[in-house]
C-alpha cells in the first residue's frame, strides 16, 4: 500500500506514531503531481519549496509534542478563492491574475494551527460561477475518474486533486452545490455544513447568502475531523454563530431508529436511471441497518433554481462591483478616464459566465424590477425554507441523489446555461435553506463514472448526516 | 410571456454593471437575459402573498464591538497588490478637472 492511499486521518496517526514523517507525505504529493497534474490540472498554484518547509516544520513540531492535531503533518490543497498570506489568490479569473493576499483566510490560520501542509490553490470555475470547472480562466481540470469528462463545479479543482491523490485533503466552497456536486462526480466525499458554521472570513465572496466553506476528502471519518477542525466562531465574520460540535463524536456505526425521508419529488422525470438505482440502493443498505424509511413529497422543487439564480446573481453583482482596477488585480491598458478604466478593466478581466451573472443581478436589482424579481425570489425562498422545516419535523435526514446524471464530457455543458443551471437542481434548495448536506459515492454507473448519494440534514444536525454516512461506509466494507 | 430586452434596457444595466460589451457581446447578453427571464417567471406561478420575504435563514442580531484597531499597519504589502502606486497610495485615473 503506497502512502498516497492513505485517508488523512490514517496518515496523520502513522506520522504521530513515527512510522511515516510529514515529509515524506509531502514528497510523495508532490511526486504524484509530477505524474498526473499536466493531464488532470487540479491546481493553479502549487507551491512546493514552500509545502517542503512547512512539513519540516510541522515534522519538528509533532515530534516534540507540541502539535497533537488529528491531522498534524497532512497534506492539504485549497480552493483558489480562499486567500493564503502570501500566495497567490486567483478565483481562476484574469482579473485576479496577480493577486496575493495580506492576511490569510479564518479557515487556513484554523488549518495551520492545526498542522496542515498547504501544497497550493485548487483550480474552480471563475468566482464559483459555474459547474464544471470549464470557466477557469487557467484552463479545464479534468476528471481522474476518466479525462475526457469534468470534474464537476465549481470546487472541481479541490474534488480531482482528492480523487487523484494530488492532495490527501481539500478545502472547497459551495454556493449551490460546489462541493457536493464535484465530489459526486469524482467519486470522494464531500460536505457543505450549515451556513455559518465555518467562517467566510477571507473568502472571496460570490452569493454571501449562500456561500459555505467545507472538506472535500476520501471518507466520512475524515470528513468529520476537517470539520472540527474548520469550524470555529469568527467575529470577523458577522454571520458565524459558533455553535461548537464534536463531528468525530457522530461516527457511530449505527442508523437504528434514523428517520429517512426520500423526497418522491428527486426521483422524477430528468433522473438518469443508474444514477435512481444506485441511490434508492443505498437507502434500502440503511433500512437493511435499521433506519426508517418514509417516501414524502418535498414540494417546490422547480422553483429553487430560478429562485437561486435570481438571488446568488443579485449578491454576485453587488460582491464584484469591489474589482474596479484600483486597490488590486487587474488595470486595463489604455482608458480615457476613470469610467472608461473601471468598464474595459472589468469586461477584458471578467469571463462570460460572471459577466452573464452580473448582468442578470444587476437587472434584477435594478429600480422598477427589484421588486417583481428579486423580492419575488426572497419569498420563494421563505417558502423552500418552510418545505424543509415540514420535512425535519418528521424526519432525522432527507436522501436524494447529489446530481440528475454522472459527470458530462468536457465541452457540452457551456453552451446551454439554464440546462447547465438545471444539474444543481437536488443541491440548490440546501443552500437556500442553509441546510448542511454530505455528499459520498454510492456506486459506479455503467459509463465507469462514479454516483453521489446525497445525505440532507436540518440546520445544525451535521451529526445526523454523519452517522448516516459513516454506517454506509461501513456497510460498503461489511458487505 | 416572453420578455424582451430592449438595447436601452442592455445599455442600461451595463452602466449599473459597469461592463463595456461589443455589439456581439450585447446581442448574446439580451438573449441571456430574455432566457433566464423567462425561466425565473416561472416564480409567479407561486402565491407569495403575505409572505415576508426571507434574506437570512436564521434569526441573526447585528454584532457590536469596540472600534479598535486590532490589525498592524500593512500598507507596504497592500500596495503590491495596486496596478499603480504614487508615494504610498493608490493612484487613480483623474476623476474631476
Amino acid at each position: 500500500m503506497s502512502i498516497l492511499d492513505y485517508t488523512a486521518t490514517t496518515l496523520a496517526a502513522k506520522i504521530k506514531a513515527g512510522e511515516i514523517s510529514a515529509i515524506e507525505a509531502t514528497k510523495a504529493v508532490l511526486e504524484q503531481i509530477e505524474k498526473t497534474e499536466e493531464l488532470y490540472n487540479c491546481y493553479v498554484t502549487i507551491d512546493k519549496d514552500g509545502a517542503l518547509k512547512q512539513a519540516e516544520e510541522i515534522q519538528s513540531k509533532i515530534e516534540s509534542g507540541e502539535l497533537v492535531s488529528p491531522l498534524a503533518g497532512v497534506p492539504v490543497a485549497i480552493k483558489d478563492n480562499i486567500c493564503t498570506e502570501g500566495m497567490l489568490t486567483t478565483c481562476s479569473s484574469k482579473i485576479l491574475g496577480n493577486f496575493v493576499p495580506t492576511f490569510s483566510a479564518e479557515v487556513v490560520e484554523n488549518l495551520k494551527k492545526a498542522g496542515a501542509v498547504i501544497i497550493g490553490k485548487t483550480n474552480m470555475d471563475e468566482f464559483a460561477m459555474g459547474s464544471t470547472t470549464e470557466t477557469s480562466a487557467y484552463g479545464v481540470t479534468r476528471n481522474p475518474k476518466n479525462p475526457e469528462h469534468v470534474p464537476g463545479g465549481s470546487s472541481g479543482g479541490s474534488a480531482a486533486a482528492v480523487a487523484a491523490n494530488e492532495c490527501f485533503y481539500a478545502l472547497g466552497s459551495d454556493t449551490g452545490g460546489s462541493i457536493r456536486q464535484p465530489a459526486g462526480y469524482c467519486g470522494v466525499v464531500g460536505m457543505k455544513p450549515t451556513y455559518s458554521t465555518v467562517s467566510r472570513y477571507g473568502l472571496i465572496a460570490y452569493g454571501s447568502s449562500l456561500d459555505q466553506i467545507g472538506p472535500l476528502c476520501k471518507d466520512v471519518t475524515d470528513c468529520a475531523t476537517i470539520l472540527d477542525i474548520i469550524s470555529s466562531h469568527d467575529t470577523k465574520d458577522s454571520t458565524s454563530v459558533g455553535k461548537k460540535t464534536d463531528y468525530t463524536k457522530a461516527l457511530v456505526n449505527d442508523v437504528k431508529g434514523m428517520k429517512i425521508g426520500i423526497p418522491r419529488d428527486y426521483f422524477g422525470d430528468g433522473l438518469d436511471s443508474e444514477v435512481k438505482k444506485a441511490v434508492l440502493n443505498a437507502a434500502k443498505v440503511l433500512e437493511s441497518r435499521g433506519a426508517i424509511l418514509e417516501e414524502f413529497d418535498l414540494g417546490l422543487v422547480e422553483y429553487a433554481i430560478p429562485a437561486y439564480y435570481t438571488i446568488a446573481a443579485a449578491e454576485a453583482s453587488s460582491n464584484l462591483e469591489r474589482f474596479d482596477g484600483i486597490k488590486y488585480g487587474y488595470r486595463t491598458e489604455e482608458f480615457s478616464d476613470l469610467h472608461n478604466m473601471y468598464k474595459k478593466t472589468r469586461s477584458e478581466g471578467f469571463g462570460a459566465e460572471v459577466k452573464r451573472r452580473i448582468m442578470l443581478g444587476s437587472f434584477v436589482l435594478s429600480s422598477g424590477y427589484y421588486d417583481a424579481y428579486y423580492l419575488k425570489a426572497l419569498k420563494v425562498k421563505a417558502l423552500i425554507k418552510k418545505a424543509f422545516d415540514d420535512a425535519f419535523s418528521k424526519y432525522d435526514v432527507i436522501l436524494g441523489p447529489v446530481a440528475p446524471t454522472t459527470a458530462p464530457k468536457l465541452g457540452e455543458s457551456l453552451s446551454d446555461p439554464i440546462k447547465m443551471y438545471l444539474g444543481d437542481i437536488y443541491t440548490i434548495s440546501i443552500n437556500l435553506a442553509g441546510l448542511p448536506a454530505i455528499s459520498l459515492p454510492c456506486g459506479i454507473a455503467s459509463n465507469g463514472l462514479p454516483i453521489g448519494l446525497q445525505l440532507i440534514g436540518d440546520c445544525y444536525k451535521e451529526n445526523n448526516i454523519i452517522q448516516t454516512a459513516y454506517t454506509y461506509e461501513q456497510a460498503g466494507k461489511e458487505d | 410571456m416572453a420578455n424582451i430586452i430592449s438595447d436601452e434596457t442592455i445599455d442600461y444595466v451595463g452602466i449599473l454593471a459597469k461592463l463595456e460589451l461589443s455589439a456581439e457581446e450585447k446581442e448574446q447578453a439580451k438573449k441571456d437575459m430574455e432566457s433566464m427571464l423567462d425561466y425565473i417567471d416561472k416564480l409567479n406561478e407561486l402565491d407569495t402573498t403575505g409572505v415576508e420575504p426571507m434574506s437570512h435563514v436564521f434569526q441573526v442580531n447585528n454584532v457590536f464591538r469596540e472600534d479598535v484597531v486590532t490589525n498592524g499597519d500593512d500598507r507596504e504589502n497592500i500596495l503590491k497588490n495596486a496596478p499603480e502606486e504614487k508615494n504610498g497610495m493608490f493612484n487613480v485615473p483623474k476623476t474631476f478637472d
